[in-house]
């Protein structure tokens, strides 16, 4: 029974990880109906930016805030510079120009840190079942989920976002800058990225240490349903979940294989995710 | 823009899909499929004239490039063809791979093209398999779907460790040239022929189907879904014949890069191929068959010449080791802003730019 | 429509016939038949002029296997380059080309082709892993390139009826792992013992090594893969079935993860680990960021690596008293691309040297088959601390480990002396009239 306790607890932290990446993933195709590759490469950076800080100045809050900070910056000037001329012609190619993005700033971290192993500790003690920077990493990714609904349901900037989102011809009509709103999207949805990779990026950083947990990200973004952030955190702990399971009771080699065995069930009985809501279409 | 239907044939009446003859015009011009088949005769020839002025290590990059440009094919004829962007890719190349090498392994005394057949067999099954399930998706989440499958399939390999040999995967010798031709030609370039006829000979499949029935409801049904299931074409069986024209091509692309290299690994058929290929076909250019060949260029040569790119600029290690990364990314943010349809199209461009000139 | 069908006939009978054609060529055997292969050619001296030598490598420089293993070829170059200083070897310098390889075996094929055709170089030295090797061994061999000191402790390396041309170094993963096994044997014996190991042939050597010794003492087996960076389930497991000692067959990454799992969870079994994983400067640099919430806390990674027992068969640059460590030390301050040492660049260092010894002992007149010669005649005393073979059909290297335990602040102590044996069920013996020559002594440099 321990032992399954401890599954999911375990499962329950790294979910937590795949549901921070999966609600910044989100954001982004709400806000431009996008997948953006390029997230993992933006996590990547604000943790290793983190990491010189921290480095620096001895704090591991300080190098927090900085992980965020380059996550709100990369975000923004990705939208504004890289992908909205390219996405204006043609929405494969804007996921495409964000796989470009993916190499360069992989390979970039890779020429200044090193493709070598740096230590990287977590925000409090990993010591225990379910320590205290596990129950971070949940709390966290919680209370980003409860701010998120807040600013889009309650707030005028929210209003705005979703307007310039969904209907963009009417908000532009209305007087919301839309292009604004856009990098805004993406700004924030990078800097959730940032926190996904804070949490994700401990033990060891590595340029690829994010390559898996961003495919699981996806992954649960997806059968969340990709117009839902609630739906993120559902997929997320399904997937974290699911692999912890598999990985004690069966085989750390299954992981894997079980997060597409849950993609392809639960896409085969709603196609749109789980919570997302069934739209009409137009004919 | 057209939609080019991958006409391999240079012929003065442009690259647009001529319409079906009237029956009383027999004898005018030949059959789509007979001219296709021309056509990737004369490649072969242009090919094989190749092989024969330059070494082995060209004869194994030009396999490459064979290879990868009938994988490139057959996703250019799903993603482009019928509107379903897949990430899976380099599953079905990895399916081709293992079955090959398994073939050669257990049952050497079969020939090379019974193995081939039996893996096209085998890439077809898995096509229906992946087409069947993913159906119903559409957009990212057949995206997300297709990318979970590049990801999780090696894990089988592992699983099944005894069969598929694990993280060290499998190590064939594969029979070299027939003894006839044993000193005319090497082993590397006749690996090379077999590869380029056999990605030819798909390729003229590839566009015949294209150009054909089948090719123009894929082309309904990624313009308007809706619109062509009124229209009373039967979407959800020619989405899966999509997937399993794709899967069949890489399949026996993968099966093919076994019969060159001798080795397969599940480290060989990671995420970075499935990403690098779709990445590699947006860049050559996504609307026909053409794009798939710049493309394959690109993924066999981007990475090598900036390698030596590196090696010449002298750099601090670290920078000379990741510098074929970042360019191949610079590359295509490049190429992406600047010519969107890709190489092929800004080639079209420039050809209607100098014939209106 | 009678234009289609008339495609469809063109098409099915032109496919038909080039289906009949391509079958007709290659019916006519088997695609696993392979021939029989003509000898090679060794008088030979490509990339040897009168005043260099071109030797090529492929190691994963990039992508996700290169943390660990960077540093061989970093190693090595730092040697190559002070043996250039001193003015070569035999009046040549050594040009030493490291291709990237990524870890994956089909780029290991392009460079490595590469490297022969374009670079042409004389001999490959330390082609690293064993999936990514195993996939040019055969060419290297067809092509009568010397294939010398292969970086994994693959058993592949030593068989030379079908790779005449392939000198293994390391010690194999079985040999190491019966002189572990017999340790643990006598030094702990009654007490439970569960192995971590790596999912491929690491793994599996080394059981066969261990369980000669340890089998009725086993009481887990835990596997990880190398792409999935977690080892929560496998240490529980380990921790579960009451484990008081654990043998790590694991790169040093995976030990660093075992270590800190270990120590999340409350468990604490005595560590023997690998030569492969064993490296405590690089496990220090892992795990020192990790101390916070340890009775170490604030000092160094000791609290996780103290105790630790670790086969080895090179010099350790934990070992101050050794000559070689502080001769690779000096050289790698002066030569090589700045931090600290670690024992991963010993392996490519000690690597250099024995092959910079070898190209002495080929002479002036240098060619394939001197080179061959030179290493079927060399009498190898050091820099590693066993005995070493390359000669009489036996390939396969250092032929056996020392013990030694990690006594925190940089210190190891050899708990128990050099051991060789062999791969199957032979005995366990230290190594009859072996002495290790000293930096000034051995001759790899004019």
């Amino acid at each position: 029974m321990t032992h399954f306790i401890n599954l999911t607890l375990n499962g329950l932290a790294t979910g937590a990880a795949y549901a921070a990446l999966a609600l910044s993933l989100v954001i982004i195709y709400q806000a431009t109906r996008l997948v953006n590759f390029a997230q993992p490469a933006f996590a990547l950076l604000s943790v290793y930016a983190a990491l010189a800080v921290t480095q620096l100045t001895g704090s591991y809050w300080i190098g927090f805030a900085a992980a965020l900070a380059t996550g709100l910056t990369v975000g923004a000037a990705a939208e504004r510079l890289v992908v909205r001329p390219i996405a204006r012609v043609s929405p494969l190619n804007g996921i495409i120009v964000t796989l470009g993005m993916l190499l360069v700033v992989q390979g970039v971290v890779g020429m200044v840190w090193g493709n070598e192993q740096h230590g990287f500790g977590y925000a409090f003690s990993y010591v225990g079942r379910f320590s205290p920077a596990d129950a971070f990493a949940v709390g966290a990714v919680a209370a980003v989920a409860v701010l998120l609904f807040l600013l889009y349901r309650f707030t005028p900037f929210g209003l705005r976002m979703r307007a310039a989102a969904h209907h963009p011809e009417a908000a532009r009509l209305s007087g919301v800058r839309v292009g604004l709103m856009l990098t805004a999207g993406w700004a924030i949805a990078s800097a959730i990225g940032a926190l996904a990779g804070m949490l994700a990026g401990p033990p060891f950083l590595s340029p690829n240490v994010f390559d898996t947990v961003f495919v699981f990200g996806i992954t649960a973004a997806v059968i969340g349903g990709l117009d839902n952030p609630f739906g993120s955190i559902l997929g997320g702990m399904l997937i974290g979940l699911g692999g912890s399971y598999v990985s004690g009771y069966l085989g750390s080699e299954l992981a894997t294989l079980s997060a597409l065995v849950i993609v392809v069930v639960v896409l085969s009985v709603r196609p749109d995710g789980i919570l997302a809501r069934p739209t009409a279409r137009k004919v | 823009m057209s939609t080019t239907t991958g006409q391999r044939a240079d012929r003065p009446t442009g690259a647009v899909s001529t319409p079906p003859q009237p029956p009383g015009r027999r004898g005018r011009a030949l059959p789509l499929p007979a001219r296709n088949l021309l056509a990737a005769a004369a490649a072969l020839a242009l090919v094989t004239a190749l092989l024969m002025v330059t070494g082995d290590l060209t004869a194994l990059r030009l396999a490459a490039v064979g290879y990868t440009f009938l994988a490139l094919a057959g996703l250019q004829l799903l993603v482009g063809g019928s509107g379903q962007v897949s990430l899976g890719h380099g599953a079905f190349m990895m399916i081709g791979a293992y079955s090959m090498a398994l073939l050669v392994l257990h049952l050497p005394m079969l020939p090379l093209a019974t193995n081939l057949l039996i893996v096209i067999a085998v890439s077809v099954i898995a096509g229906i398999a992946v087409g069947a399930a993913t159906a119903r998706l559409h957009g990212p989440y057949l995206a997300g779907a297709t990318l979970i499958l590049a990801v999780g399939l090696p894990g089988i390999a592992h699983r099944y460790h005894d069969l598929f040999g694990g993280s060290n995967g499998l190590n064939v010798r594969m029979a070299g040239a027939p003894p006839f031709l044993d000193g005319i030609v090497s082993t590397s370039q006749w690996q090379a022929l077999v590869v380029w006829f056999t990605a030819l000979l798909g390729l003229a499949l590839l566009a015949t189907v294209s150009a054909g029935r089948l090719g123009r409801r894929m082309r309904a049904i990624r313009d308007d879904e809706t619109a062509a299931a009124m229209a009373g074409i039967p979407v959800g069986r020619t989405k899966v014949v999509a997937f399993v024209i794709a899967s069949a091509a890489g399949g026996l692309a993968g099966g093919l890069q076994a019969y060159v290299l001798g080795t397969v690994t599940p480290s060989s058929f990671s995420l970075v191929l499935s990403l690098t290929l779709i990445a590699a076909l947006v860049l050559g250019g996504i609307a026909g068959l053409w794009g798939a060949l710049w493309a394959a260029f690109a993924v066999v040569y981007l990475e090598i010449w900036a390698s030596e790119l590196a090696e010449t600029l002298n750099l601090g290690s670290d920078v000379q080791n990741n510098l074929p990364l970042v360019l191949f990314g610079v590359v295509l943010i490049l190429v992406l802003r600047f010519w969107p349809l890709g190489v092929q199209g800004a080639l079209q461009t420039l050809r209607a730019r100098v014939r209106r000139s | 429509m009678p234009q289609k069908r008339r495609d469809r006939q063109g098409i099915r009978g032109i496919t038909a016939a080039a289906l009949a054609l391509a079958l007709a060529a290659t019916a006519c055997t088997g695609a696993g038949e392979v021939g029989e292969n003509g000898g090679v050619d060794l008088d030979v001296a490509p990339g040897v002029t009168d005043d260099s030598v071109v030797i090529g490598a492929h190691h994963p420089l990039t992508g996700p296997a290169a943390p660990g293993y960077l540093a061989v070829s970093q190693g090595a170059a730092a040697v190559f380059e002070y043996v250039n200083a001193q003015g070569g070897v035999n009046g040549r310098e050594i040009d030493y080309r490291a291709e990237d390889d990524a870890y994956d075996p089909s780029t290991t094929i392009d460079v490595t082709r590469e490297l022969v055709i374009e670079d042409e170089i004389f001999a490959m030295m330390g082609g690293l892993g064993t999936p990514t090797h195993s996939g040019v061994i055969d060419y290297l061999n067809d092509e009568g390139v010397p294939d010398v000191f292969p970086a994994s402790g693959a058993l592949a390396w030593n068989n030379t009826e079908e790779h005449p041309l392939t000198y293994g170094w390391q010690t194999d993963y079985t040999k190491e792992a019966k002189v572990q096994g017999e340790y643990i044997a006598e030094n702990f014996s009654g007490e439970s013992v569960g192995y971590l190991y790596q999912n491929d042939d690491v793994g599996e050597d080394s059981q066969a090594g261990l369980d000669q010794y340890l089998e009725e003492e086993v009481v887990a087996r835990e596997h990880y893969e190398s792409e999935v960076s977690d080892l929560s389930s496998q240490m529980a497991e380990l921790d579960r079935a009451g484990a008081d000692v654990v043998v790590c067959s694991c790169i040093p990454a995976f030990t660093a993860l075992g270590m800190l799992e270990a120590a999340r969870i409350g468990y604490d079994p005595q560590w023997v680990v690998s030569s492969i994983g064993g490296d405590t400067v690089t496990l220090q640099g892992l795990l020192e960021e990790f101390t916070q919430d340890t009775d170490a806390e604030g000092t160094s990674a000791d609290a996780f690596l103290e105790d630790t027992l670790i086969t080895s068969y090179m010099p350790r640059v934990e070992d101050e008293d050794d000559e070689w460590a502080q001769f690779f030390t000096a050289v790698y301050d002066e030569y090589g691309e700045g931090d600290r040492i670690t024992n991963t660049h010993a392996f490519g260092m000690t690597q250099a040297v024995m092959f910079s010894q070898v190209l002495m002992s080929a002479g002036e007149d240098l060619t394939r088959q001197a080179l061959v010669d030179a290493l079927e005649n060399q009498e190898w005393q050091g820099p590693g601390h066993v005995p070493f073979s390359s000669s009489d059909g036996d390939h396969g290297g250092h032929e056996g480990v020392y013990v030694v335990q990690y006594q925190g602040d940089d210190r190891i102590e050899m708990v128990q002396g050099p051991r060789v044996t062999d791969r199957e069920g032979g005995a366990i013996e230290e190594p009859e009239g072996f002495e290790r020559l000293l930096p000034e002594e051995m001759e790899f440099h004019d």
